[in-house]
C-alpha cells in the first residue's frame, strides 16, 4: 500500500502554491517519511518557518506550526525549545531566510548547539520574488538584481555552520529522496543544532535565464556541482573547488546541547549546584 | 553617460513601474534594496536600467531591508542622490535606520508600496506600514494612483534635497490597487524631469575631506532636545517648500497637486476623509450620491501624511454647512481611534461649525472598499446630520464579517 501522506498534512491547504516540479514537495515528503520512520508523535513536534517559498511549511504540515518574519525562524524556535526542551523543533528556511536576512540567527543557533533541526532548502535563488541574487547564487548567474551577471560570491553554508559550532552538519539534494530521508532521520535523532542543507531546484526563477527552463535541466545542474563524501574525500583541493560534498559532513555526539546546560543554570539558580565556572568545560575558550 | 530612455507622450504603467521610472530619471547615485512584495517591481525596474545603462550609479542588493536603508544612509552621508523602495515587513525592519536618516537629515527617497503588517501574514494592501512610519520624522506623500505615484516620486526629490528641508520623503502608493494596476501615465522626458529636480547639492558630505564631519554624534540631555525640536522644526517649515514644489510641478504639467486635496466641499453638510487609492472610490459615490439620492457630501484627502496639513485640513473642513465628518483609517488602531481621525478631528475642533466626527476602519489586509459601501457610510453621516447627534457608535469597522463591531458612544443628543 502507498505511504499515506495526508495524515501529516492539511489536506485542505492543498494543491500547494508551489510551481510545477518544485523540488520543495520533494523535500516535505522525504521530512514526513523521516517523521514517521521514527514514529514521532506529531504533537510531540514543533515546525517553525520564515517567509519565500519553504516558509509554506508550516501551512502544510498538519502539527504545531508557527509563520515567523523573514529570517527570524531560529529566533523563534529558540524560544520555543527553551520552554519546551523535551519536543521536536524543526526550522524550515530557504537561502534567503537563513543566510541573508536571518543570516545572524543562523550562525547563533549553530553556536549555542541548540537542540533543533534546520532544513536549510538552497535553491541558489530568492525565488518567491522572482530571482534576486540570494547569498548562494553562483557567480556569473543571471539575476533580476544584478542583470549584466551576479558578481557577489556565495556562502558554503555547511562550512559556515561547521565553523559556527554546529554539531550535526549534512547536505543532500532533491535528486536523492530517499538519501534525504535517512539524513533527515539522523538530524533528528541528534541531540544538538542540526544543519541540513538540502539544494534544491527553482527552474521557474533561477533556471529560466540560467538554461536550466526545465526542472530536469536544473536537477542536472545539481547532480553536477554535487558528489558524495566519501568520494569527495578522495579528490584533489582543485577537484573538490567547484564541486559540493553530499552526505552527512560532520557528527559530534559530545559537543554540549545548550538546553541540557540551562538545566545546569536552573540548578545553580535553585542551589542544588555551585555556580557554573570555567571547569565545567573542557573547551575554555 | 547614461543612455536617454525613449519615452511616448502617454505609457501603460503601473504604480511601481512608473516609481522605478521616476527613480532612473532622477539619477541616483546609490540604490540599496531588498526585495519584498508588492514593491519588488521597483527596484527590479530600477536594476534593469542599470544593466541596460539608463543609469549611471550604482545598484546593491543587500541582505536585508534594515542593510538596505543603513546602506542608503551610509550613501547619502557621503554625498549621493539615494533612494529604495520597500513594503510592509521590510520597512518594519527599516524603521530603527528611518529615525537615522532623518535624524541626520539625509534626503533619501523610499517609495513605499503600502501592505498589511504581519502576524497574521498578508500580502495585500493597507496603510499599517505608513503609520509605522508616521513619527519618523520623514516628509510622507501619498500617491493615490499610477500617474501620482509617478509625479509624486519626482516632487519628493526636490522637496527633500531643497536646502531649507534636508530631509528623507517617503511616496507611498498602495499595494497591488496602484502598484500593480496599469493604467495611462504621461511622463516628463529625461531632460525635463531632471531639469526640474536640479542636481544635487550635497551638505556636509562626508567625502569632502577638506572639511571632515560626524554624522549621528551622541547627545544625551544636553542637546538632543535642541536638536530634535530643530528636526521638528523643519519638517513644519517644509510645508512652504512643497507648496512650491507643487506649484512649480503645476507650471511644468498642468497636473496640480495640494498637500490636502478637497472635492465637493464648497456646499457639503456631510464629508469622508481618507487616503490612498480609495480617495476615486469615495469621490466616485459621493458624485452618484449627490446626484442620485441630493446629499451633499464632499471627499478631503490629505496628500501630505506628514508633515500633517493641520492647517489645510481646518481650512478644508471650515465649511458653515458642515454637520457630520467621518474619518476613515486603513489600519488597525490599536487601542485607539484611528490616527487620522485623530488629527482631523483636531483640525475640525478649531473650524466654526465644529462637525460631528465618527471614525471607521476600513479595508485592513486588502479587504475591498467598493462604491456601495462608501455611499452606505455617507448615508450614515447624513443620518448623524439629520438627527443633529451622532447615531451611530463612534468608531466601526466597515465590511466586517461577523457581529458589528463598534466603540464609544456620543454623549450629545
Amino acid at each position: 500500500m502507498a505511504f499515506n501522506y495526508d495524515q501529516y498534512l492539511r489536506v485542505d491547504k492543498m494543491p500547494t502554491l508551489w510551481c510545477w516540479g518544485c523540488g520543495d514537495g520533494v523535500i516535505l515528503k522525504s521530512f514526513i517519511r523521516a517523521i514517521d520512520k521514527l514514529g514521532i508523535n506529531k504533537d510531540d513536534m514543533c515546525l517553525v518557518s520564515g517567509i519565500g517559498c519553504s516558509g509554506r511549511f508550516s501551512s502544510y504540515v498538519d502539527m504545531n506550526t508557527v509563520h515567523t518574519t523573514h529570517g527570524r525562524t531560529i529566533a523563534f524556535a529558540t524560544g520555543i525549545k527553551l520552554a519546551n526542551p523535551d519536543k521536536y523543533v524543526v526550522c524550515v528556511a530557504g537561502d534567503g531566510d537563513a543566510l541573508a536576512i536571518g543570516g545572524n540567527h543562523t550562525i547563533h543557533g549553530c553556536r549555542r548547539n541548540i537542540d533543533m533541526t534546520l532544513i536549510l532548502i538552497n535553491n541558489f535563488i530568492y525565488g518567491l520574488t522572482n530571482s534576486q541574487t540570494s547569498p548562494t547564487t553562483p557567480r556569473g548567474f543571471w539575476t533580476v538584481s544584478q542583470k549584466a551577471g551576479n558578481i557577489d560570491p556565495t556562502f558554503d553554508a555547511c562550512k559556515l555552520a561547521e565553523a559556527a559550532g554546529a554539531s550535526f552538519i549534512a547536505r543532500e539534494t532533491v535528486n536523492s529522496p530517499k538519501k534525504m530521508e535517512k539524513v533527515i532521520v539522523e538530524a533528528l535523532k541528534h541531540k544538538g543544532f542540526s544543519f541540513v542543507e538540502i539544494n534544491s531546484n527553482c527552474h521557474i526563477n533561477l533556471g529560466r535565464k540560467n538554461k536550466m527552463q526545465s526542472a530536469m535541466a536544473n536537477l542536472d545542474w545539481i547532480d553536477s556541482i554535487t558528489v558524495s563524501k566519501k568520494k569527495w574525500d578522495t579528490l584533489s583541493p582543485d577537484e573538490q573547488e567547484n564541486l559540493l560534498p553530499t552526505g552527512i559532513l560532520k557528527q559530534d555526539t559530545e559537543a554540549l546541547e545548550y538546553c541540557a546546560m540551562y538545566e545546569e543554570v536552573k540548578k545553580a539558580q535553585q542551589g542544588q549546584r555551585g555556580l557554573i565556572t570555567q571547569d565545567d568545560f573542557e573547551k575554555k575558550i | 553617460m547614461a543612455k536617454e530612455f525613449e519615452l511616448n507622450e502617454v505609457e501603460v504603467w503601473d504604480g511601481n513601474y512608473a516609481a522605478s521610472q521616476a527613480l532612473r530619471q532622477a539619477q541616483i547615485d546609490v540604490v540599496a534594496a531588498y526585495p519584498i512584495t508588492p514593491s519588488t517591481p521597483i527596484v527590479e525596474g530600477y536594476g534593469a536600467y542599470v544593466a541596460n545603462g539608463y543609469v549611471d550609479g550604482e545598484f546593491v542588493m543587500v541582505e536585508s531591508e534594515h542593510g538596505a536603508m543603513s546602506g542608503c544612509v551610509g550613501a547619502a552621508a557621503a554625498g549621493g542622490r539615494v533612494a529604495t523602495a520597500t513594503s510592509s515587513q521590510g520597512f518594519a525592519l527599516m524603521v530603527e535606520v528611518l529615525y537615522q536618516a532623518s535624524g541626520m537629515r539625509l534626503p533619501i527617497v523610499l517609495t513605499v508600496a503600502n501592505r498589511a503588517l504581519a502576524a497574521p501574514l498578508n500580502v495585500r494592501g493597507d496603510h499599517s506600514d505608513m503609520y509605522l512610519g508616521r513619527d519618523s520624522g520623514w516628509i510622507q506623500l501619498d500617491a493615490f494612483d499610477a500617474q501620482e505615484a509617478y509625479d509624486m516620486t519626482l516632487c519628493a526629490f526636490k522637496i527633500g534635497e531643497h536646502l531649507d528641508v534636508r530631509l528623507p520623503v517617503m511616496v507611498h502608493q498602495d499595494g497591488f490597487t496602484t502598484s500593480h494596476k496599469a493604467q495611462n501615465v504621461y511622463p516628463l522626458q529625461d531632460s525635463v524631469a531632471y531639469k526640474f529636480i536640479g542636481d544635487y547639492v550635497p551638505v556636509d558630505d562626508m567625502l569632502d575631506f577638506s572639511r571632515p564631519v560626524t554624522h549621528g554624534a551622541q547627545t544625551e540631555e544636553d542637546w538632543h532636545y535642541e536638536h530634535k525640536a530643530k528636526q521638528h522644526k523643519a519638517l513644519m517649515d517644509s510645508r512652504t517648500v512643497i507648496d512650491e514644489v507643487f506649484a512649480d510641478f503645476k507650471k511644468l504639467t498642468g497636473r496640480e497637486y495640494k498637500r490636502v486635496e478637497s472635492y465637493m466641499m464648497e456646499d457639503a453638510e456631510v464629508a469622508l476623509v481618507l487616503l490612498g487609492s480609495s480617495v476615486e472610490t469615495a469621490v466616485l459615490a459621493a458624485k452618484q450620491l449627490r446626484e442620485e439620492e441630493g446629499i451633499k457630501v464632499g471627499i478631503v484627502s490629505p496628500r501630505c501624511f506628514r508633515p500633517f496639513p493641520y492647517d489645510l485640513v481646518r481650512e478644508a473642513l471650515d465649511v458653515p454647512s458642515l454637520k457630520a465628518v467621518c474619518c476613515l483609517d486603513k489600519s488597525a488602531p490599536g487601542g485607539a481611534m484611528g490616527a487620522l481621525f485623530n488629527e482631523v478631528s483636531a483640525a475640525a475642533y478649531s473650524t466654526k461649525a465644529r462637525p460631528m466626527m465618527t471614525n471607521y476602519i476600513y479595508g485592513l489586509g486588502g479587504r475591498d472598499f467598493a462604491v456601495d459601501e462608501a455611499k452606505r457610510i455617507i448615508r450614515e453621516q447624513k443620518a448623524h446630520a439629520d438627527a443633529g447627534h451622532i447615531t451611530t457608535d463612534i468608531q466601526q469597522f466597515s465590511g466586517l464579517r461577523g457581529p458589528k463591531l463598534g466603540f464609544f458612544q456620543t454623549r450629545r443628543g
